[in-house]
């Protein structure tokens, strides 16, 4: 699960030497130094297009009032600026979904990384046919769609007595993180050299002290990788919501859009800004973390 | 890359490269200090119980659970009571399930076809370091950010008829109503699930460009081939692996599509829609027939996992020892 040094959108996040390679071998797909492709060129402005407008569309509709956007139509630019659309959010309950939302999501994440380290370091470190059976367990796991169990999890959470209960969102959203989490923290433990821990014997450090003081140190990157999965995961997560929460006091923020639209589906502005406050952290993240953020989505993709 | 993302690979279980002294594996309750004074110190299967018990407990366990209640009539409320084999009977003389299945594999196909040569193309060029194409690589990505509930939202609010872009330009789009004839409802969800997903796959083929080594490139301009020629005979070959996880990430991904289905149409108009995980939910949490819905349920990991295995094997991924082969 180890994402290639390079998959990074933007230059920008890349360490300066690595970039300096990079620019003294040419590029890799067409021959730099040749004549620039027009062709591509065009091509890239048209599907800035594609996603630029559907983008511009929603934040521009954030600060546009209901009559203006009706009238001008989604594409032309703002004849208002009011703030009065995420007012309006907030008291339809969406600074509740999101307080819901943060819990779910700092919750799951606790739950992983107090979960995964421990067993991502008996999967490497460990000894024998347990250790094995068990990453193999977690493999077969990554195959596993949450729609293939949802009905019995509903089945289990009611019996539980956590339907309707964030608690009950929590357990499985954490649980189905795990195969993915412990797939990309094998690879990076995987990395640290076996001299290491011969010298942390030498020391005569027992298991706890190897797992504190240098692997968990030494995993650092991976971490964050799974902290970054883990968290899109349960901040975009929709399904286990829908089914297992029901009441105003437990809607997360996936829902409370969904919920928005069915029901007041004609404010279309207000709809939008939901849209955008929804996303907001995500995109923060992206601005000023955006490595950490692109190998979490990449996680996503070895889902 | 394609190693890493592909759930196919060995499963190279605990042995790490440390040539440690040869102990007999130590008991998890014997004396920590002399261990450590023999070797390196092991963690043992204590250390994984945890998160295997969680795992179990609310992955492994419904996923029995769901073939157990394929086999009962349960409608939410009391008990399940065991029915034999009704709901399956039921579910094949339904022809809207024969309907979803088709229309599942429809979708995953048509998103294949559409998001593969967009993603290839957007991927190889981002794979330039040109600082104009980083930025631009940048802002394409922003769709992926989004989540698929948020994606759904956004453009129904695009294409609704009233209030959206279709109400400015009648002369494209007639009455608008998009979502409203069968063939719209399928190319309105490919083409959201391509705006929303050409990026990750892009990124994968962006990583898999940068690590074609040079010497081809090189090898190929002295033969004299130009741009085009370089990208057809040396970059899609290269290509290959990426290919193949990408394919399969789609069709995983599309087989489960149930989020936008939800939100752009509700499985309609009428059941033109109903994709199986749409299906699944609909007979559960719609009609309250659980049984039912572990049956879709369970058939659904069925197939997802026997198109996997195909793909793999047509693809040839499994025997495939890597694409570099004959490069030194």
């Amino acid at each position: 699960m180890s994402v290639p040094a390079r998959t990074s959108p933007a230059g920008g996040a890349r360490p300066a030497a690595a970039r300096r390679t990079a620019r003294r071998s040419t590029s890799a797909g067409s021959a730099v130094g040749a004549r620039p492709n027009y062709l591509a060129g065009v091509g890239a402005f048209l599907w800035l297009c594609v996603v630029g407008l559907p983008v511009y569309v929603m934040l521009g509709a954030t600060v546009r009032t209901r009559p203006d956007y009706t009238a001008g139509g989604p594409l032309s630019l703002p004849g208002t600026f009011s703030l009065h659309n995420f007012v309006r959010d907030f008291q339809g309950g969406f600074g509740r979904y999101f307080l819901n939302t943060v819990v779910v999501t700092a919750s799951v994440v606790a739950l992983v990384l107090v979960l995964v380290p421990p067993l991502a370091f008996a999967i490497v470190r460990g000894r024998g046919r347990p250790t094995s059976a068990v990453f193999r367990m977690f493999l077969l796991g990554l195959a596993v769609p949450a729609q293939a169990v949802i009905v019995p999890m509903f089945y289990l959470i009611s019996k539980a007595g956590l339907y309707d209960n964030l608690i009950g969102v929590i357990l499985p959203t954490a649980a189905f993180c795990l195969p993915v989490c412990t797939l990309i923290l094998t690879g990076t433990m995987r990395d640290i050299g076996g001299e290491l821990f011969e010298a942390m014997a030498i020391d005569g450090a027992d298991t706890k002290r190897v797992f504190l003081q240098l692997v968990v140190p030494l995993s650092r990157g991976g971490l964050s990788t799974i902290v970054v999965f883990s968290a899109l995961q349960a901040w975009n997560g929709f399904l286990f919501p829908l089914v297992l929460t029901q009441s105003e006091s437990t809607k997360v923020l996936t829902l409370g859009l969904y919920n928005f639209q069915t029901q007041y589906g004609v404010d279309i502005p207000a709809l939008l800004a939901a849209v955008v406050l929804s996303t907001l952290p995500v995109l923060l993240v992206y601005l000023f973390a955006r490595r950490a953020l692109v190998q979490g989505l990449m996680g996503v993709g070895g889902k | 890359m394609t190693s890493a993302t592909s759930p196919a690979g060995p499963p190279a279980a605990g042995h790490s490269p440390a040539a440690a002294p040869q102990v007999p594996p130590p008991r998890a309750a014997r004396a920590r200090g002399g261990r450590a004074a023999r070797g390196t110190a092991r963690p043992g299967i204590v250390w994984a119980l945890p998160a295997v018990v969680f795992f179990g407990l609310f992955a492994l366990v419904p996923l029995v659970l769901v073939a157990v209640l394929s086999f009962t009539s349960w409608s939410g409320l009391g008990s399940p009571a065991f029915a034999g084999l009704a709901n399956w009977t039921k579910l094949f003389d339904d022809p809207v399930l024969i309907q979803s299945l088709w229309l599942s594999v429809l979708l995953t196909g048509l998103g294949v076809v559409v998001q593969t040569p967009l993603s290839i193309l957007i991927g190889v060029w981002s794979a330039g370091h040109q600082r104009g194409r980083a930025v631009l690589a940048a802002i394409f990505f922003v769709p992926l950010l989004l989540s698929v509930t948020a994606v759904s939202v956004l453009w129904r609010a695009l294409l609704d008829p009233n209030f959206g872009v279709p109400a400015q330009a009648r002369w494209l789009f007639g009455d608008g109503n998009l979502l409203g004839s069968r063939t719209g409802a399928i190319a309105v969800l490919v083409l959201v699930s391509a705006w929303q997903y050409t990026p990750l796959h892009s990124l994968i083929y962006q990583g898999a460009t940068r690590a074609i080594p040079q010497v081809l490139y090189q090898a190929a301009a002295v033969d004299g081939a130009g741009r085009v020629r370089q990208f057809f005979h040396v970059t899609l070959p290269q290509l290959r692996n990426a290919v193949v996880t990408s394919v399969i990430l789609m069709v995983v991904g599309g087989l489960t599509t149930f989020d936008s289905v939800l939100i752009l149409t509700q499985g309609g108009p009428g059941t033109d829609t109903t994709i199986t995980a749409f299906y699944m939910y609909d007979r559960a949490f719609k009609r309250f027939d659980y049984g039912t819905g572990a049956a879709v349920a369970l058939l659904l990991v069925v197939v997802a996992t026997a198109i996997s295995l195909i793909v793999v094997r047509l693809s040839g991924y499994d025997r495939m020892r890597g694409t570099q082969e004959g490069v030194s």
